[in-house]
């Protein structure tokens, strides 16, 4: 197992009376692309800026590759940002901007000029360094910002929100650079974000927070398969998990059964075992695993279809009025008003307890 | 259409009509009226009679006049820098958002509420050699008080530091705004980037507030070419006509010699010095950097 390189030991943060960090601890293994996920005011901004520097904590410990850093200024802590809104210099050109922090820190005009020209190379901005940036688009801006990173040669990147200020091409070519620079450099990256696919696309593991803790960390698809609890299960995937109330029935088998309001029996494989006694259950269905059939399923009413071509999501309540998602073919022809039989997936299924955590079938990784 | 987009202009010039009649009334007419009174012999109780540039040849003799050329524009130079850096420095030190800076700001600010004749009666009283708080706390520490109010260079002195204490208020203002103008993301960039707190002022903090410096400048320099109020009341001119500033000159040629059309003619020369000057200092300053600016 490589050796840590960031260590963060019961983190505790408030403004005045309002706690934003209660005792968050998060060790990070080597050079891995971490994703903190979650709604605005979870504290994943607040947790970034601590880490730089630009944030003091009240309690807790910040350790960089075995080194103490939360003691020390942001400039001296072997870390690098890339800011939402780029923080560039106005006044500076594009060059003046990457090289800044380097005069700063007293390194050779020669070595300077090496690595400026070598980020600038691989970020494909040589023909603007001499502009400045209020004279350049977003995107170009963004590679500046990132370029202002890079020539530092960071221990850890720290990016806040990266690609929110992008429209959505070039976001998608943006993640995919940044995919690619991640791979280039010999560092370990934090990525704040609330867009989920960014964290699944570009993390090793995703950091779920909500509420001033972590919810869960893991490797993108058991954040997706197996959410430790219903925020983690309803804040990822799009569209978000369906959560029925159910009961448990009874019964010897090794796996759980549950029954809805309206009556459906789901056979789950969530085993019976780690289930808590008699108590009340939310199952949870991903759109994929509730599919529209011509027959023999639940009957449902069709509140909003979306068509997306390959496939055709369908927003629909049971008999008892409980709101579904579904999914139907691309060529489904299902309109808004129709009764539809959906069949329930249930070796896909999710069970949560009455604390709301997460129950999963014993090989989920479908 | 045309004629409805006719109508359209016809109703929004009722809107500026009050604004563009009181403009018209009280400065456009002023303004063309000293100029046509410049070439005129005139003076306060009496028709005029045109002389063309006579006054203007006049003036460029007066040995009196183009001393107080002298002294405005030593005045102007002894204020106007001195001004704008303590009103920075100022600035930079209230730039936060405490108590107690709330209360300085309030502080420094203060003193331009005041009324001319207070200012110069308060400063009376400090720089009096004989009564005043400098000249007291001189004797009593043994040494000669300066006398301020009666020495050529001293009595300009005297003007200048009564004038930056009465006038801080404005640039500071104007300074700590264009500082709230500066995002906070960029001095985080700064500290993550090593910038010490004299290279996050000097790359980051004085270039953003350029177009600010400018601009106190400018408002400053126009204004203090106009100094008047403290001249007279403190220095009353003196000694030896030493402070006698332009427009106390003006005043003197108008209301004291009766001489209206002189007094005009010093007046456009006042006035055309300054528009030189200010425009000078804008096109100096503002040429290089135009079109770079924006983040």
């Amino acid at each position: 197992m490589p050796l840590p390189s960031l260590e963060l030991t019961d983190i505790r943060k408030a403004f005045g009376a309002t706690p934003v960090l209660d005792g968050v601890s998060l060790t990070m293994e080597g050079r891995e692309f971490i994703a903190f996920l979650g709604p605005s005011g979870s504290g994943k901004s607040t947790l970034l800026r601590i880490i730089a520097g630009l944030e003091t904590l009240d309690q807790g410990e910040v350790r960089l590759d075995g080194e103490r850093i939360d003691t020390l200024a942001p400039g001296d802590r072997g870390v690098a940002m890339v800011f939402q809104h780029y923080a560039l210099y106005p006044h500076m050109t594009v060059r003046e901007n990457m090289a800044f922090g380097l005069k700063n820190a007293r390194v050779a005009k020669d070595e300077i000029e090496r690595r400026v020209a070598e980020a600038a190379r691989v970020l494909e901005i040589e023909e603007h360094l001499d502009k400045k940036p209020g004279q350049m688009s977003g995107g170009q801006r963004q590679r500046v910002a990132i370029g202002r990173a890079i020539v530092k040669e960071p221990k850890l990147f720290l990016l806040d929100e990266p690609l929110s200020n992008l429209d959505a091409a070039l976001r998608m070519r943006t993640r995919i650079e940044l995919a690619q620079l991640r791979n280039r450099v010999d560092a370990a990256f934090i990525m704040v974000t609330h867009d989920q696919a960014e964290a699944m696309t570009l993390a090793d593991r995703i950091v779920v927070m909500n509420d001033r803790k972590i919810q869960q960390v893991g490797p993108p698809m058991e954040i997706y398969s197996r959410p430790a609890n219903t925020f983690v299960a309803r804040f990822v995937g799009s569209p978000a998990m369906t959560l029925l109330p159910a009961t448990l029935v009874d019964g010897a088998g090794a796996y759980a059964s549950v029954r809805l309001g309206d009556g459906t029996l789901v056979e789950t494989r969530v085993p019976r075992a780690g289930l808590p006694p008699g108590g009340a259950l939310q199952l949870g269905l991903r759109p994929e695993s509730v599919k529209a059939t011509p027959d023999g399923g639940t009957s449902a009413k069709v509140d909003l279809v979306e068509r997306l071509g390959d496939r055709t999501l369908i927003y629909a309540h049971l008999q008892n009025g409980q709101a579904v998602t579904g999914e139907g073919p691309g060529a489904s022809a299902v309109q808004v008003g129709d009764t539809v039989s959906l069949r329930i997936d249930g070796a896909a299924a999710h069970l949560f307890d009455a604390e709301g955590n997460g129950h999963h079938a014993e090989d989920a990784s479908a | 259409m045309t004629a409805g987009t006719e109508r359209k202009n016809w109703s929004g010039m009722l809107f500026v009509l009050p604004f563009l009649s009181a403009y018209l009334v009280i400065l456009i007419y002023p303004l063309l009226r000293g100029m046509m009174l410049s070439f005129q012999r005139v003076d306060l109780f009496g028709g005029g009679r045109f002389i063309g540039f006579d006054n203007y040849a006049r003036l460029f003799e007066d040995e009196t006049f183009l001393r107080s050329i002298l002294a405005t524009f030593a005045l102007a130079l002894m204020i106007v820098p001195i001004l704008t850096i303590a009103a920075l420095g100022l600035a930079l030190a209230l730039n936060r958002a405490t108590r107690g800076a709330a209360f300085f700001r309030g502080v420094f600010f203060s003193s331009s509420v005041l009324s001319v004749t207070i200012v110069t009666l308060i400063w009376r009283f400090v720089l009096a050699p004989d009564a005043g708080l400098l000249g007291e706390t001189a004797q009593a520490l043994g040494a000669e008080p300066i006398p301020f109010l009666s020495h050529p260079t001293w009595s300009l002195w005297a003007l200048a530091i009564t004038t930056i204490w009465w006038s801080i208020g404005l640039p500071m203002m104007l300074f700590l705004a264009g500082l709230q103008q500066i995002p906070g993301d960029v001095y985080e960039a700064a500290a993550l980037d090593r910038a010490s707190r004299w290279t996050t002022l000097r790359r980051v903090t004085l270039p953003a507030l350029k177009r600010t410096v400018v601009l106190v400048i400018m408002l400053q320099t126009a204004a203090q070419l106009q100094i008047f109020g403290q001249a007279q009341l403190l220095t009353g001119g003196g000694p030896g006509g030493a402070t006698r500033t332009m427009v106390l000159f003006i005043f003197e040629s108008a209301f004291a010699r009766w001489e209206l059309g002189y007094a005009t003619a010093a007046a456009e020369v006042l006035f055309l010095l300054i528009v030189l000057l200010t425009l000078t200092q804008y096109v100096t300053t503002m040429r290089d950097s135009e079109g770079k600016n924006g983040r």
